[in-house]
């Protein structure tokens, strides 16, 4: 009877709640997830509330600087472009990829490194091989050489080549942990029961790499919105018409000193996208286990 | 030990070229240099175009494994082949790779060693102000991709430059032109003034990064019983951290330097571009906007041999300082 009332009390304070209590107990986490959300506000429903529209001209207002008075509240561009609507429509953009990325590249590492982790053996030498391989060539390279084959195209391919050269480091991670997993009972009993490796792999393996899936998840959104502004500035990302935060810095920086606002508030707003996301990263990672090293790195 | 240095070697030169017969043929897949004459006026014959890129071995009508034999050919006595400009890879990469080499070798050393002080105590002085001014620090200068920082640092500059109303920091170049002939004295206090800021630039990241880690690691030993002996037995707070907590500390952070030297050449060929340093980087970046196999296909050579390098110096670092891999 004692046993039963004290699952109850359990229960009511269950692992996610206690996430959930120690997450909202980080200022700075709280603070990136605001943050984070304002900004999300701000790309999507914003350019909705801006009477000028990301590709539309204003010839009567070239390089203005940012006024309230005539509506072009981040200034103007060279050819009278709406800096604070371009700047909305890179940071969609520069959102978007980020969250797509992080998505798909968590997702393989944790497949590629679960199964090279459980199958063990030559599965996991040649994948190990490879993920060795791909870590020697820095993925901006790779990406920049591969850049011709999406110009003109959708930017959908560049968020594959992003996914695809970004994932090595947490498979890396996903493999170690598995490999111990693998020796845990209820793998073993799964195991014994004749369950297909496939339904291992994803019903009792992943399922347990959950918490460091999130995290890692959550961190790749950075990285990735790092990678894809890098890229942009230098003309290897999104390409013209369209715009991201990175390739508007990018002309904006050619008369920065007279016209500072046509890269600064990109530049500004793109230091505090990252900076929210590696809050809620660092936070998630506090609040799932306070324990790890790293937990508390403030 | 000597085994372990010359399994490392093979498996060194097997990646090296492995890496670049990839970075050949991706290369030779993404880019078309027949693309560089294109909407030329007058047109220029379409036998000419074939004559000059067979010439630099970038001619698409060739199969690409063919063009790889002849690259791999070249590659046997030491040659790279000829740029689109017509000169030799070989000389670009004589005088471009110690541009790199000086930002890079520099940048990494500074950026560790300074990084490895800072977590350390930032350990120590867990969260005392030190270590909480630093934690933000390092969080928002991770946050900035290094294009940012070095577009910030070189206008931050030119703004004090012009504040002071003197030249104290140039932003453009590796020395200023003409200054070629001058006094070796005058030169070298030149080259500093042009060093400074994108040195600066790849140092703020590379601190930021390791410290975070160094600070972790060492909070892990600073609880650590043999620490505690070290000081029982009457070593200073300092002696015992630096001879016993430093030197387990720092072992995951040596794989951690190989890990990272990828992300420190991308660094360095975004800080070569805004400073204008002529370095691999950049040249990297001008190739394949001109759709420049053999120049591409170097640096991607370049690169590997740089990550590996690294890869291998903290290998043996690990050896050296860990008994229990030197055994294994």
């Amino acid at each position: 009877m004692a046993t039963k009332v004290k699952l109850e009390q359990d229960e009511t304070f269950s692992r996610g709640k206690l996430i959930r209590v120690r997450f909202f107990r980080n200022k700075l986490a709280v603070f990136g997830l605001f943050g984070l959300a304002m900004l999300f506000f701000l790309a999507f429903v914003a350019p909705h509330l801006d009477k000028f529209k990301w590709d539309q001209l204003d010839f009567d207002n070239m390089l203005s600087p940012p006024s309230l008075s005539n509506g072009h509240w981040f200034g103007t561009s060279q050819i009278g472009g709406d800096t604070f609507a371009l700047t909305m429509r890179g940071l969609q953009k520069s959102l978007i990829i980020g969250l797509l990325v992080a998505f798909f590249s968590t997702g393989l590492a944790a497949i590629v490194g679960a199964s090279a982790g459980y199958l063990a053996g030559r599965t996991d030498r040649a994948l190990m091989w490879v993920i060795d391989l791909l870590l020697v060539l820095p993925s901006f390279l790779l990406i920049a050489v591969l850049s011709p084959l999406y110009r003109g195209k959708t930017w959908l391919v560049f968020v594959v080549l992003l996914a695809a050269f970004g994932w090595m480091i947490t498979a890396r991670i996903v493999r170690g942990i598995s490999m111990s997993l693998r020796e845990r009972d209820f793998v073993r009993a799964a195991i014994y029961m004749g369950v297909p490796t496939r339904l291992i792999i994803f019903r009792h393996i992943l399922p347990n790499i959950s918490s460091l899936l999130i995290i890692d998840a959550t961190l790749n959104v950075g990285g990735a919105i790092l990678s894809e502004t890098g890229l942009s500035y230098l003309g290897f990302g999104v390409q013209p018409p369209d715009v991201s935060l990175g390739s508007l810095i990018a002309e904006g920086t050619n008369d920065a000193m007279a016209y500072p606002w046509l890269f600064l508030f990109a530049g500004m707003i793109l230091i505090l996208t990252v900076l929210c996301v590696s809050f809620i990263g660092d936070g998630l990672r506090d609040a799932f286990d306070p324990g790890a090293t790293g937990g508390q790195a403030k | 030990m000597l085994q372990f240095v010359i399994k490392r070697l093979a498996n060194f030169f097997l990646m090296v070229i492995i890496a670049g017969t990839l970075g050949f043929f991706l290369a030779s897949t993404a880019l078309h240099p027949r693309s560089n004459y294109d909407g030329r006026q007058p047109p220029i014959p379409v036998t000419t175009i074939d004559n000059k890129l067979d010439g630099l071995n970038m001619n698409d009508k060739t199969p690409i494994p063919i063009r790889y034999q002849h690259w791999v050919g070249g590659l046997l006595k030491g040659d790279f082949g000829t740029t689109m400009d017509e000169t030799r890879v070989n000389h670009e990469i004589s005088t471009r790779i110690w541009v790199s080499l000086r930002l890079l070798l520099v940048g990494s050393i500074l950026g560790s060693v300074i990084g490895v002080l800072v977590g350390v105590r930032s350990a120590v002085r867990q969260y005392k102000f030190f270590d909480r001014f630093h934690g933000i620090s390092a969080f928002i200068i991770l946050s900035t991709p290094v294009f940012l920082i070095a577009i910030l640092i070189k206008f931050g500059a030119i703004w004090i430059n012009t504040k002071i109303g003197h030249t104290l920091f140039y932003t453009i170049g590796e020395y200023s032109p003409g200054l070629e002939e001058a006094k070796s004295s005058a030169l070298f206090l030149n080259r500093i003034q042009h060093f400074l800021l994108p040195t600066l630039s790849i140092t703020l990241g590379g601190v930021a990064f390791y410290s975070r880690y160094q600070r972790n690691t060492m909070l892990d030993v600073l609880a650590s019983d043999h620490l505690r002996t070290a000081r029982a037995k009457g070593l200073t707070k300092r002696q015992a951290l630096f001879k016993h907590g430093l030197r387990v500390a720092i072992l995951p952070m040596s794989t951690l330097f190989a890990y990272s030297f990828g992300l420190l050449i991308t660094g360095a060929a975004f800080t070569e571009t805004i400073f204008g340093w002529n370095g691999m980087g950049r040249w990297f970046i001008l190739a394949v906007h001109q759709n420049d196999i053999n120049s591409v296909s170097a640096v991607v050579v370049f690169s590997a041999v740089l990550v590996l390098l690294s890869g291998l110096l903290a290998d043996i670092t690990v050896a050296a300082l860990d008994p229990r891999v030197r055994l294994r």
